[in-house]
């Protein structure tokens, strides 16, 4: 089977799982406490308004045909009205959806550019100093929890040493924002050769993705010890020592591309990590993407915006290992598709 | 295990009387085998005493306000030093050590009771039950666990209970996949067969024969589970779910802080959070641990 059909043939794997997570998703928006209607009517309703909401929303409909309605709407990209800005949902998230993977990204290019030379480093250099500090971050790093890396970063390097900005959003008050192009600001604004704002945009975007990125840096950098150490005490090494190979084309062409497979399969974990700790780190930076929108309609009780929030993460997520699984279909020409 | 000694009623009789000694020599094998360990059992046990005692032991009322004495740095008599009502810091996070365990706790026995017989039985049996689970649980695995928690909360009602309930939903499937795979391989071992030979029904063999057999690897993965569990439980307390305001837990005090931690009130922050960093660790140096001595190969 050529590559593509075999990429083709997992995107279709995919189906069963968006179908999934579909029906979960409307099961959580069916399972409001209390009665839907009566809360979308306000304080001051009467019962034939009520009445009027519901067989508007549909809710008098039974629950199979209530769902056909919410896949259709889904269909056309109608993810319900959010009560607390008045706007549809769809429209929120897509606006504040590239702050949020700006930061994301951003993050996890810093914790794999960190994460796995440090975990080659502690495998090729087993239990010296290098290896004791890959455990000590490894472990540190699983038990941290990012809100509170988060304040203690802004409290060093803002409040006591001053060289960070105010935790407070993507760009300082003194810049105007540039024309979106790209949707994340330093590229925006680089593109509009605004240097100043660049850099300034560089600067709110760096704590926070130091932050999220201590977090991802532990399941990386371990994986990538483990599979490398595995890697490194296998046959073909040998024979490829053996062979006389210089120790640098055994140690990255033999070893390391080999032991890279593993972990990139571990990414699809540390994806799910990173859009939950995302929520909380743009708290703590109040970062406007949609974690922090999700946690206002949470707060006001704005159950649409909360339900379409969860649907379009859990949608993110398995596109984003759609994208993993398609990668190591073309690094690894074992993979055939099962069942 | 009592396949040791079986020749005479008194030989057998021996070792039973001394399963106690046998026991502690056991632990004191396992405690003594890794320093670490042996910490973190130190640590787990005075955070379970910090938990029962500490409410009755604190120095301050956790909730008794006192405006004149708002956001004053640790001093003697305030260890930890006191929060924007004046409360005292150190009472607060010694109190919120019962609540923060009691969630975590009873999110992960949930999820590991209804876990392991959802697993057990898809693993033994197999058939449409087994694809029935594993479906549901690839689904639920298909979310980013922790906005997946943060819905359920959001749907069913921003109550403790729900906490404990979302948390013990996004757990599920750690423990589910464990016991499948380890009754799934063992279901036809030599013993199972003696059994279902001797007339044991089916029922009796998978709970009496096979799930002590599957437990090892369930309590590390339990022991593993915990601190992540803490980390999600205080993370949804932080964004305001679950815990109200005027109750002492880690995740929300650490809320509160965050809104002085600019203007340089580091206490009110700094002391819950490693509180929660210190219960976290406990939780993953003991599992690591037990993993190292229940399957030594899996070291990393």
């Amino acid at each position: 089977m050529g590559q593509l059909a075999i990429i083709f043939a997992r995107v279709l794997q995919a189906i069963p799982t968006l179908i999934g997570i579909i029906i979960v998703t409307f099961l959580l928006t069916r399972a409001l406490p209390g009665d839907p209607a009566a809360y979308f009517a306000g304080a001051a309703a009467t019962p034939e308004s009520i009445a009027e909401i519901r067989a508007n929303l549909g809710l008098d409909q039974p629950l199979p045909v209530q769902f056909l309605k919410y896949v259709q709407d889904l269909g056309t990209g109608n993810l319900g009205q959010s009560v607390s800005t008045g706007q549809p949902v769809a429209t929120e998230l897509l606006r504040r959806l590239p702050a949020s993977l700006e930061l994301t990204l951003t993050a996890l290019l810093l914790s794999v550019a960190v994460a796995i030379p440090l975990g080659v480093l502690a495998a090729v250099r087993q239990d010296t100093w290098i290896d004791q500090l890959c455990r000590f971050v490894v472990t540190a790093g699983v038990s941290l929890p990012t809100f509170f890396t988060g304040l203690l970063l802004v409290y060093v390097f803002y409040f006591l040493l001053g060289v960070a900005p105010a935790p407070l959003g993507r760009l300082d008050l003194m810049h105007v924002t540039p024309p979106q192009i790209t949707g994340f600001l330093v590229f925006d604004s680089l593109i509009a050769r605004e240097w100043g704002t660049a850099w300034s945009a560089a600067k709110q975007l760096l704590l926070p993705s130091i932050t999220l990125a201590l977090f991802t840096l532990a399941p990386i950098a371990r994986m990538t010890r483990a599979s490398m150490l595995q890697a490194l005490s296998s046959e073909y090494l040998r024979t490829a020592r053996a062979a006389g190979l210089s120790r640098g084309r055994v140690l990255m062409v033999y070893a390391f591309r080999n032991a890279l497979l593993p972990v990139v399969t571990t990414l699809g974990m540390v994806f799910s990590f990173t859009l939950g700790a995302n929520v909380l780190v743009e708290k703590v930076f109040a970062w406007p993407g949609i974690g922090s929108f999700a946690i206002e309609a949470l707060v006001v009780s704005d159950y649409a915006a909360v339900q379409g929030f969860v649907l379009s993460m859990a949608v993110l997520f398995v596109v984003l290992n759609l994208f993993i699984d398609t990668l190591y279909t073309l690094i690894d020409p074992r993979v055939q598709v099962d069942g | 295990m009592n396949d040791a000694v079986m020749t005479s009623p008194i030989a057998a009789a021996a070792p039973r009387t001394s399963a106690w000694s046998r026991g502690f020599a056991h632990f004191r094998y396992v405690m003594t085998s890794n320093p670490v360990t042996f910490l973190a059992f130190v640590m787990l046990a005075a955070m379970i005493a910090v938990a029962v005692f500490g409410p009755s032991l604190v120095p301050h009322d956790p909730l008794a306000t006192a405006a004149d004495k708002a956001l004053k740095p640790p001093t003697w008599q305030h260890w930890f030093g006191t929060d924007q009502l004046g409360r005292d810091v150190f009472s607060r996070v010694v109190v919120a050590t019962r609540l923060d365990l009691l969630i975590s706790v009873s999110a992960v026995a949930l999820s590991f009771v209804c876990g392991a017989l959802m697993g057990a039985c898809a693993g033994y049996w197999g058939g449409w039950f087994d694809k029935l689970s594993g479906r549901m649980l690839d689904t639920i695995m298909a979310f980013p666990l922790f906005v997946l928690a943060m819905g359920i909360v959001a749907a069913a009602g921003n109550t403790i209970q729900n906490i404990v309930i979302a948390t013990a939903i996004i757990n599920l499937p750690f423990y589910a996949r464990v016991a499948r795979a380890e009754v799934s391989i063992r279901r036809n071992a030599g013993y199972v067969q003696a059994a279902r030979l001797s007339g044991n029904s089916e029922l009796r063999i998978l709970i009496a024969k096979i799930l002590p057999n599957t437990l090892p690897p369930m309590m590390v993965q339990l022991s593993l589970n915990m601190g992540w569990a803490i980390l999600n439980a205080a993370g949804l307390s932080f964004i305001g779910l679950g815990v109200r305001p005027p109750t002492a837990e880690w995740g929300i005090m650490v809320a509160e802080g965050a809104n002085y931690i600019v203007s340089g009130e580091w206490w009110l922050a700094l002391f819950p959070g490693a509180a929660l960093m210190l219960a976290v660790f406990t939780f993953n140096l003991l599992g690591d641990g037990l993993r190292d001595l229940v399957d030594p190969q899996r070291r990393t």
